[in-house]
């Protein structure tokens, strides 16, 4: 008979969430349960300052194993420049999903101003996206300007929540981009810069895009 | 600024975005390179595993559900690698490399020397665990996991996860005494 087979069940199944208990992973009923045991039985006590002390050496021995070197990464994005995009796959969107997850960590009062706010922002930023990509032609009609363009993107953006559409205007005419797809999975835009620069001259330019917050949440290149 | 969390991160990856891609990896590249490293004992080898963990991400990120956290499914995936990966290894390697782990520590005169250094004893003893051993002990101290995550990443039930966490501290226990530390557990 081994050791723990002659311990009652209860003191047997707390001490097996020991390591869990030093490692802050238990949920909050097991936890409770193992501090209300702990302390009322010193020996389980000091079995936890035996996990402890197996726990530190554990990390301890972790940590000494160094990080890997950059080959590791140049050939991950090596094969992926190789590959290109990954393939498209449908999934079902959980929409209300996301949003509640995103809600719940704000509070209510919080939540009815953002709404709001977010409301009126939406509607502006619809109507100046619409009148940047439908555009007019000479017989009356009107076409998309992506119908034209999706050919020629240079990078992928995602205006922030509180940008006006003004301001969206002029980050885009003050940066020589038009806008040419979108909104894609999670709100994205497409955009190419009209003087069609050199990769390098994109990657500055989107790098000074991206210190605009105020009105650029996220930019990267794309199609380089 | 509130950082990306992994699963937007995901989302983005899953409409070809090289730059998510770029933070994921700078994120997680280390804690899944430990994770292999300890299981296959090879940095180089190591090192190719993460590009391909992380290359699958690249590939099935858009089937990614969210069932797991991002850092429990990266540790799943590492682990199916590295146990492909040492398959494919000849036995006679990893014979030697099992011998290697499993020093008689008796003679090894680094413990002789160490056994004033108890934290140092533990150490070794820790790196002397056989690999499935290893394995629940750095998902559970190092990577923090739960029971249900460790019984995801492993793929077995969570009461087994317990027990063979319990076998492992029991045999580190016994690799211990054999150096000369008596613990009084179990």
């Amino acid at each position: 008979m081994n050791a723990v087979s002659k311990e009652a069940p209860e003191r047997q199944e707390i001490e097996a969430l020991l390591p869990w208990h030093a490692a802050g992973t238990l949920n909050r009923r097991d936890r409770e349960r193992v501090e209300r045991a702990i302390a009322n039985d010193s020996d389980l006590a000091r079995r936890l300052m035996l996990v402890r002390e197996e726990q530190q050496e554990t990390i301890h021995l972790n940590e000494s194993l160094g990080v890997p070197s950059a080959r590791a990464m140049e050939k991950l994005f090596a094969a992926i420049e190789a590959e290109g995009a990954p393939a498209p796959v449908r999934r079902p969107f959980d929409l209300a999903g996301r949003i509640s997850a995103f809600l719940s960590g704000f509070a209510p009062r919080t939540i009815a101003y953002a709404a709001a706010a977010a409301t009126v922002a939406f509607f502006l930023q619809t109507a100046v996206l619409t009148t940047v990509l439908v555009k007019d032609q000479p017989d009356g009609t009107t076409e998309l300007a992506a119908a034209k363009l999706t050919s020629n993107v240079h990078a992928v953006v995602r205006f922030a929540p509180q940008a006006t559409s003004s301001e969206i205007v002029s980050l885009l005419n003050a940066h020589g981009a038009e806008v040419v797809n979108g909104p894609g999975r999670n709100g994205t835009f497409d955009i190419r810069f009209t003087n069609d620069p050199p990769k390098p001259e994109i990657v500055k330019v989107v790098q000074r895009m991206q210190s605009q917050t105020r009105v650029v949440e996220f930019i990267a290149t794309k199609g380089l | 600024m509130q950082a990306t969390s992994d699963e937007e991160l995901i989302g983005r990856i899953a409409s070809g975005d090289r730059l998510a891609m770029q933070v994921l990896f700078a994120r997680h590249h280390v804690r899944v390179y430990r994770f292999v490293l300890r299981l296959v004992r090879d940095e180089s080898l190591a090192e190719d595993l993460i590009s391909e963990v992380f290359l699958d991400v690249w590939r099935q990120a858009g089937r990614f559900e969210g069932r797991s956290a991002v850092p429990t499914w990266l540790l799943a995936i590492a682990r199916f690698k590295a146990l492909t990966a040492l398959r494919r290894k000849p036995d006679e390697e990893l014979d030697e490399e099992a011998a290697a782990a499993i020093e008689d520590q008796s003679d090894d005169p680094e413990v002789t020397l160490a056994k004033k250094d108890k934290s140092a004893v533990l150490r070794k003893c820790l790196e002397g665990l056989s690999a499935e051993h290893r394995e629940i002990i750095d998902l559970v101290y190092y990577h923090e996991k739960s029971v249900e995550e460790v019984a995801g990443i492993v793929g077995i039930p969570e009461n087994t996860v317990k027990t063979r966490m319990f076998y492992a501290r029991k045999r580190l226990a016994e690799l211990l005494k054999a150096a000369g530390i008596e613990r009084g557990w179990p």
